[in-house]
């Protein structure tokens, strides 16, 4: 089949981008849209152009490297899908394809389709994790944790940190991401003692990086290609909240 | 170069304890003042970075990711070994030591074996206090599953997505140090040399992927988590960005390289499609617990199998290997699809495919059971493949997966250079000519958390280090080297590009250095791999300049390092005449096909001590003693 | 660190207070808008209601305080809000973003809460000062009202500003529970049934009235 590409050029940050328009001709159905870049690639470099760059590593949707907006679709058209795990089947001989980088402030683009994502590194730094350093743990059966417990934590775990989310979102929010991790550690027992510091500490993080707040567009659920719940956000606010109040045990004054 | 393995006196079980007391200690107020780089931020990386910060040391971390977080081990699928016994099935430390040895064909350091199976029992715990949300069982236990070649459960798993969530562990504690200024983390970052300064590593020489800058980082030790090399095939399992660049430079710089021919070809992974193909996905051995392998008794069979009779079915695995069937070992199961494509029994486009079926498994255990079991990896198949493995039975076929081989490494995991640590996939590891399934979690973790922390120490504690930082003139001079070698690349302006040299060399080592291996084969390759190189040298085609992100050049550096590594990878097969493992020489092999092993002329580890360009490399041995596992013909039959 | 500080300087805390005020003008809103249905009734029940409300005096001016102060901080909030999120993408999408799931009423919430400010303006300089009615009577509510609603245009802007309203309680009913953190868990966290039906009962409500007057059912 045959596309007309629109894509994103931008040789540096410091410089101005603009659309650029490109032919891609008999691309195969069953090539991934990468792997039609990769072959699009191929031939700009045979013409002496210079090729598009774009992130990506694993190309099994897990590393959350790849990172296209397509057709004004993070991630592309289907759901539960990383660019990655998109294949040219899902397009139509003829189409016009639109290809842009993540739009955020905190995303500076680096290069062509490449962003800076480091934001989101340090958001987790705030407090996405549970104090445990090597060496002092218990016996792994020591802390029990039922199925479903695990199960809903496990869901919200899946997040592969690629920032579709953030780029779906109308308000460029990062709160499906933050969210995420929040629901994860919060479930279990081991995150416990850190819940409301945690979640108090993320979200300001996830504010001064300069995303959007949250207006419940529900967008970044689309996008998210694990499929991960806003009702994990119901559930940072409501621990960033008590993290405020006497039940959060002064979480706030603890973590500054 | 002599190899001293430093494998500590004593009973095998005694040795690690005794030898941490033996080792000498940091005092904690000196901690602070030593500058630890640690090369990548896989599992074993990220582990290591995090837990050398929480001990107090100076730490630099790099990956040439984005983020840490995306190193390659998220991939990893289906689980992590642990001898903790719970299911009361008989495991112990000592039977996955032995598993482990007898695994690995008897090409592995027993000391080191046995060091692992005590230690993994460690991790679980580590990992579950970091929120790893391993499966459970419903009254709050944890989950196990048996896993490729045991025939005890003791692999843990979340899901399919192990790896994910254990790197997600090590890279959370590793942004906790970063966040308390313990690690400086270079992320887009790629070490392209290693500084070795009278004897010593101290440091290397990194290009900032962004800007194109080349810098120097000095420190007291160097750590090396880059993962394995499997990528030289071009195709494999990897993702895209694996490489071996970092281990190849510090093998230039005189660290051994070990046993480079043994590379792990998984068995079950989606078949190529088509010559765009960019890499190969792996579908969770995992599956081999339910599903079932087969291909048509008949030649070119034309039915789609749905239509094929259950008695014109072959199950091969359960026929040629009774006790383990369908759970037969990674390099015996390749190889036995291999033999049935070559015996034009294969399946799908190309007849290189065998059948990977559910519907027996459906029938026992419900569509519902399976699904929670492998729910995402069905989607991902279909998804690949278009295909509904619910309905018509998956596709699989042999690809790349693992790299056995790396740089060699002593007990304390140090290279032949002093201060030169490596770990995970990138040393030659405890795995021996073969891995088992969900072992490389496993060893990454037991290196990086528990490991290499204890014995840097005794390192830093011995050497008389003098202070060093990159004015030093040694750093220059590689600096200035790296510097050439990239503008030389980019002078080129040759007519080819680069990944049509990687997938030239990818076939050429696939056809004559992968699942089956021979003399005139590989002596062919070691004609041809020189030729590419020398072409690739004039002829490649690398766009753009080196002061901007330029994915192109990045790429160039890494295959040309391929196309040396490639070589000896060939040259390593074509030495050892033996067939032991994942390395098969079709000269050695038993009148039923299987691999024929040479104790008396091969029972020693092989490393490669590099010569100089264009000259051969120096072969050193490490003989290999096995004093509680005895040698044995493996027999999964 | 003060606590007040960080929940107001938050986007989570901000979001709350506007969940909250919100939630006490939704408050407001179903008491006023069964009040008002008391025009079909005819005039003396309703002018009752409205003769009890300002006989209560003090309660009266509590309650106008504490929609006012709601307000206020609604608005404040709303509008630091939007200007963050539009600060969060400076460069926007040229081949433009295609909305997936988002419902028309979350994305009008912000032109629609500034038609409702408008609305009140209007509304309270039209029926509680009577300045821009055309013929006021103090303490006459029933009058007032289907006076006001004889001319057209007056009945249009209502009925435009009521559709505002509709749509606004539509998402804020809904997203004000997931933005306090109480709403349970759902496998389909987009359905919003509670939501819906209020927006719905208060839309007709208050859109029957103008209707009515205006088609004469009530003189
Ligand atoms: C698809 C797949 C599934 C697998 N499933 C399992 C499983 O179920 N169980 C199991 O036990 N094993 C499994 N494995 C094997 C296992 O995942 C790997 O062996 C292991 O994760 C390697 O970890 P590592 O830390 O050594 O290296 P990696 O995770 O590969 O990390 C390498 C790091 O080094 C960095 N790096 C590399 N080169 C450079 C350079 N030049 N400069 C700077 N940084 C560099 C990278 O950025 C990265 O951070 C699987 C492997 C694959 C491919
Ligand atoms: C008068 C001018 C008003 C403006 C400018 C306004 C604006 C907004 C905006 C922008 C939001 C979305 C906030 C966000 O998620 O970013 C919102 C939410 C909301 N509004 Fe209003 N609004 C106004 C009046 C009202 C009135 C009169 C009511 C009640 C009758 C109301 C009830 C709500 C509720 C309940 C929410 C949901 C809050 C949340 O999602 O947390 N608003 N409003
Ligand atoms: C058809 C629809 C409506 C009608 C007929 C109506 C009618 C009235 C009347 C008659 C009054 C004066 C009451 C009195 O002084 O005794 C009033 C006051 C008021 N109305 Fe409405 N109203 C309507 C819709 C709305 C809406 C949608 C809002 C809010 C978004 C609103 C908010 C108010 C407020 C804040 C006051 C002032 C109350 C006070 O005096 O303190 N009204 N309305
Ligand atoms: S929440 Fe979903 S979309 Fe957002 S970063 Fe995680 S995986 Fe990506
Ligand atoms: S789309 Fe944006 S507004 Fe909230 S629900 Fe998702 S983050
Ligand atoms: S490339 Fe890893 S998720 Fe797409």
């Amino acid at each position: 089949m045959n596309l007309t590409l629109h894509i994103w050029r931008q040789s540096s940050a410091s410089e101005k981008g603009r659309m650029v328009r490109y032919e891609a001709r008999d691309i195969s159905p069953d090539m991934s849209f990468l792997e039609m870049l990769d072959v699009l690639n191929e031939r700009l470099i045979e013409q002496g152009e210079s090729p598009i760059a774009f992130d990506h590593d694993c190309r099994e949707g897990i590393c959350g490297s790849c990172s296209l907006m397509i057709n004004g679709a993070a991630h592309g058209p289907n759901r539960g899908t990383a660019t990655c795990q998109l294949h040219m089947r899902s397009f139509r001989d003829g189409d016009v394809i639109h290809v842009e980088p993540w739009r955020s402030r905190a995303f500076p683009v680096v290069k062509d389709l490449v962003v800076d994502r480091r934001a989101l590194d340090r958001i987790i730094a705030a407090g996405g994790y549970i104090s445990a350093p090597t060496g002092c743990a218990p016996d792994g059966n020591a802390i029990l944790i039922p199925k479903h417990a695990v199960n809903t934590a496990m869901d919200a775990a899946q997040c592969i940190g690629c920032g579709a989310c953030v780029a779906a979102c109308p308000n460029g929010s990062a709160s499906l991401f933050t969210a995420a991790k929040i629901t994860h550690l919060g479930l279990l027992p081991q995150g416990q003692p850190e819940r409301y510091r945690r979640a108090s500490r993320m979200v300001r993080q996830m504010d001064e990086e300069g995303f959007g707040g949250c207006t419940l567009y529900g967008e970044c659920q689309e996008a998210c290609p694990k499929e991960i719940s806003i009702d994990t956000i119901t559930r940072m606010n409501r621990d960033f909240l008590r993290g405020l109040s006497t039940a959060g045990r002064g979480a706030v004054a603890e973590s500054d | 170069m002599e190899l001293k393995s430093r494998i500590p006196p004593g009973p095998i079980e005694k040795k690690w304890d005794r030898h941490r007391f033996e080792m000498k200690l940091v005092n904690p107020a000196n901690k602070r003042r030593h500058t630890v780089i640690v090369v990548g931020s896989g599992l074993a990386g990220a582990s290591a970075a995090a837990t050398l910060s929480e001990l107090g040391y100076q730490v630099k971390g790099f990956c040439f990711q984005d983020s840490p977080r995306r190193a390659h081990s998220i991939a990893a699928q289906g689980g992590i070994n642990a001898a903790k016994n719970y299911r009361n099935d008989g495991d112990s430390i000592y039977r996955l030591f032995y598993d482990t040895v007898k695994g690995g064909d008897f090409r592995a350091r027993e000391a080191n074996v046995y060091r692992l199976a005590q230690i993994s029992v460690a991790i679980i715990d580590q990992c579950v206090a970091q929120g790893v949300p391993f499966a459970r069982e419903y009254g709050g236990l944890l989950a196990n599953r048996s896993f490729g070649g045991a025939q005890v459960s003791r692999t843990f798993y979340a899901r399919g997505q192990t790896g994910q969530q254990l790197l997600l562990g090590a890279y959370q504690a590793l942004e906790k140090e970063v966040a308390r200024g313990g690690v400086i983390m270079y992320p887009r970052t790629e070490m392209l040399d290693l500084v070795v300064v009278d004897g010593r590593a101290r440091g290397i020489v990194v290009r900032d992927m962004v800007t194109g800058k080349i810098e120097s980082h000095a420190g007291d030790a160097i750590v090396l988590g880059t993962g394995g090399y499997g990528n030289a095939f071009y195709l494999s399992t990897n993702a895209k960005g694996s490489n071996a660049t970092a281990i190849w430079r510090a093998h230039k710089r005189g660290a051994a390289f070990a046993n480079p021919c043994y590379t792990q070809i998984h068995p079950t992974c989606i078949p190529v499609s088509g010559d765009y193909q960019s890499k190969l996905t792996l579908m969770s051995e995992s599956l081999r617990n339910d599903g079932r392998v087969w291909v048509p008794k008949r030649k070119g069979e034309s039915r789609p199998p749905g239509a094929i009779p259950e008695n014109e079915r072959d199950y091969y695995l359960e026929r040629r290997y009774p006790s383990f069937g369908n759970l037969a070992p990674r390099d015996i199961a390749s190889r036995a699809a291999k033999a049935v494509c070559d015996e034009g029994r294969g399946v799908g486009p190309g007849g290189l495919g065998v059948y990977l079926d559910f519907a027996d498994a459906i029938k026992r255990a419900g569509a519902q059971a399976i699904r929670e079991r492998y729910g995402n990896l069905f989607e991902m198949y279909q998804r690949i493949t278009d295909e509904d493995p619910y309905q018509v039975p998956m596709r699989i076929y042999p690809a790349v997966h693992y790299t056995m081989g790396g740089l060699w490494v002593d007990y304390n995991l140090m290279s032949t250079i002093p201060g030169l640590h490596v770990i995970g996939e990138a040393n030659f590891s405890d795995h021996g000519a073969n891995r088992l399934g969900a072992s490389a979690l496993m060893q990454g973790l037991a290196d990086g958390y528990f490991i290499v922390p204890s014995t840097l120490a005794d390192y830093l504690a011995s050497a008389r280090l003098e202070k060093m930082d990159p004015s030093h003139a040694e750093f220059r001079l590689v600096e200035d080297e790296v510097q050439a070698r990239t503008r030389r690349l980019l002078a080129i302006k040759g007519r080819r590009t680069v990944d049509s040299f990687h997938r030239e060399l990818g076939k050429l080592l696939w056809d004559k250095c992968g699942m089956a291996r021979n003399a005139s084969g590989l002596a062919e390759a070691l004609r041809r791999i020189p030729d590419l190189r020398d072409e690739f040298w004039h002829n490649v085609n690398v766009p753009g300049s080196d002061t901007e992100l330029n994915q192109a050049l990045e790429k160039a550096g890494r295959v040309a390092d391929f196309l040396e590594l490639g070589e000896l990878m060939c040259r390593d097969a074509l030495h050892r005449e033996e067939s032991c493992g994942a390395h098969f020489r079709e000269e050695h092999q038993t009148e039923d096909g299987e691999a024929q092993r040479d104790d008396e002329h091969f029972a020693y580890v092989a490393a490669w001590e590099y010569g100089g360009p264009d000259q051969p490399p120096r072969l050193h041995q490490e003989p290999l003693q096995f004093e509680h596992v005895h040698f044995a013909q493996r027999s999964y039959k | 660190m003060n606590r007040i500080r960080v929940f107001w300087d938050s986007s989570v805390g901000k979001k709350a207070v506007m969940a909250v005020t919100g939630f006490i003008m939704v408050a407001y809103l179903i008491t006023h808008v069964l009040a008002n249905l008391l025009v079909f009734q005819g005039p003396v029940r309703i002018n009752a209601y409205s003769a009890f409300l300002h006989g209560t005096g003090g309660a009266l001016w509590a309650a106008r305080l504490v929609l006012f102060v709601s307000l206020v901080f609604h608005v404040t909030a709303a509008i630091q809000l939007t200007l963050r999120q539009r600060a969060a993408r400076p460069i926007g999408y040229e081949g433009g973003r295609t909305p997936q799931v988002s419902t028309l009423a979350s994305r009008t919430i912000r032109w629609g809460g500034a038609l409702i400010l408008v609305f009140l303006v209007y509304h309270i300089l039209h029926f509680t000062l009577g300045t821009v009615h055309p013929d006021f009577i103090e303490g006459d509510p029933y009058h007032n009202v289907t006076a006001g609603f004889r001319n057209p245009l007056v009945v249009a802007f209502y009925l435009v500003a009521l559709a505002a309203v509709g749509l606004h309680l539509y998402h804020g009913v809904w997203s004000g529970g997931r933005s306090l953190g109480v709403s349970p868990p759902s496998p389909h966290p987009m359905r919003r049934r509670l939501a819906l039906v209020l927006a719905v009962a208060i839309w007709l409500g208050f859109t029957v009235i103008p209707i009515a007057v205006y088609a004469g059912a009530i003189k």
